[in-house]
């Protein structure tokens, strides 16, 4: 099943020594983008987008409805391909594609309605945490200790998101909110550097939101990446805004 | 190995809590097969030759009949993506959602066979035989089966094309079960023949299915 790392590890020891040895010397991912475009049915959503977002920095990614925001997220989760321009991660794990480094949460939360808030958790846990796979860099354990898609794991991402009441439900019970919540749970189970969040605060309550902010502090501490699309103030402060469609 | 023991974990689970795929195919599978001694007349002789056919057919019919949701309520709800983003590669992934959902649509049609059988007075070693061949071939209906699923996925009310694009395909497995299990009651081919045939199909389907299936849902998303 490791079938795609068995392929890189073939033909890619000598950059993956080379990322170990970065990662080893404290090296900092950078995410840049060049020029990217993005063309959904002969219409051009967005085109010329250029940023450069570091380790521990936030890029909040603004504009009017339609400007193509949730666009450039899909386009970097890997779910779109650009019609135009280079997406480049530094200092990341050269084995793994920018998608399988990054966690996204999209206006569809991933939960099903027939399964428990815990059993949604942990299924995507085990889904996207498998050994081997790309985890914090550097690694750190700033996302706490067990955070490796282990049933702890999925405890402490509950007791993140406040679902621990919650966990033995049927996800159909949940409301809008809850299901947002859940969602995120599952990017705080699985440590993974980039964050692609579009318009994470919705249907959230302010205390959720006030934990959301200080989630995303956290994470940007640990020396990871968010990019969230956005209509408002989303709780980081310093972030750079990046504005489509302007 | 964990990765897609989870994923076939929660499919099973979800097919079993939801309750529609195995039920509703064999009620369906049961259906047809009952329809066909209607259609013909009470002919114990005609049913008794046919019969392997008719459960094949029922079978294969019965097996198209959940085959639309394999991948579509993952689209609905955003799973695919994560699916698609997971390091987990996607040709395994649609192996064991194939595999899940043929313990639960598939099988039942196996295990039902026997039942069936005395409907259609067959012997019990034509019963044997059919089920042996559609536990063989059934695995291979619904490898096939992801294909059309995975290419109807992106579609609105895709799972009215699903059958027009997957019966066609599906011809050389029906071929050979049924000539398996009739070469095991009558011959004059020995069953061994069309069995390994039947086999060596299943096999196939097993390799080209979830790697056509992964490049049109890739293709699909994008």
């Amino acid at each position: 099943m490791r079938l795609k790392n068995v392929v890189r590890r073939a033909f890619l020891p000598p950059f993956q020594s080379l990322g170990r040895a970065l990662v080893r010397a404290g090296a900092v991912i950078r995410l840049y983008a060049t020029d990217l475009a993005c063309i959904r049915s002969g219409r051009e959503v967005f085109a010329g987008v250029n940023f450069t977002v570091a380790a521990g920095e936030a890029l909040l990614v603004v504009g009017r409805n339609g400007a193509g925001k949730s666009s450039l997220l899909r386009v970097l989760a890997g779910l779109i391909h650009p019609a135009a321009g280079k997406l480049v991660l530094e200092g990341g794990k050269p084995e793994f594609s920018i998608a399988e480094q990054a966690h996204y949460v999209g206006h569809q939360d991933a939960v099903r309605p027939a399964l428990t808030v815990v059993e949604n958790l942990a299924f995507w846990a085990r889904y996207l945490a498998s050994p081997g796979g790309p985890g914090m860099v550097p690694e750190t354990s700033a996302a706490g200790p067990g955070a490796d898609g282990t049933s702890t794991a999925t405890e402490a991402a509950l007791e993140a998101l406040a679902l621990t009441h919650l966990a033995s439900l049927p996800a159909a019970y949940l409301s809008a909110g809850q299901k947002r919540r859940l969602a995120l749970a599952r990017i705080v189970a699985v440590p993974r550097p980039i964050w692609l969040l579009d318009e994470p605060t919705s249907a959230l309550d302010t205390a959720t939101q006030q934990r959301l902010a200080e989630l995303m502090r956290r994470h940007l501490t640990a020396g990871g990446i968010i990019l969230a699309a956005t209509h408002g103030p989303i709780g980081l402060d310093g972030a750079q805004e990046l504005r489509l469609g302007a | 190995m964990s990765a897609l023991a989870a994923l076939l974990v929660r499919d099973v689970r979800l097919a079993v809590r939801l309750g529609g795929g195995a039920p509703m195919g064999v009620l369906f599978f049961l259906i047809v097969v009952t329809l066909v001694p209607f259609a013909l007349g009470p002919d114990m002789a005609l049913l008794r030759r046919i019969g392997p056919a008719i459960l094949w057919l029922g079978a294969l019919l019965a097996s198209l009949l959940a085959l639309d949701r394999l991948f579509a309520a993952d689209y609905e709800d955003g799973s695919l993506d994560l699916i698609l983003m997971s390091t987990v590669p996607l040709e395994l992934a649609v192996g064991a959602k194939a595999l899940a959902h043929w313990l639960t649509t598939g099988l039942p049609l196996v295990i039902a066979v026997p039942v069936l059988a005395l409907f259609l007075d067959l012997e019990p070693l034509a019963m044997g035989a059919v089920a042996l061949t559609l536990l063989v071939g059934t695995p291979a209906l619904t490898f096939i089966g992801a294909v059309g699923a995975a290419l109807a996925v992106t579609l609105r009310r895709g799972g009215l094309i699903l059958p027009i694009l997957i019966l066609p395909l599906t011809v050389p497995v029906l071929i050979f079960g049924v000539s398996a299990a009739n070469a095991a009651v009558v011959g004059p081919v020995p069953f061994g023949t069309p069995f390994t045939i039947l086999c060596g199909l299943s096999l196939i389907s097993f390799i080209i299915g979830p790697f056509a299936a992964a490049a049109a849902l890739r293709h699909g998303l994008d």
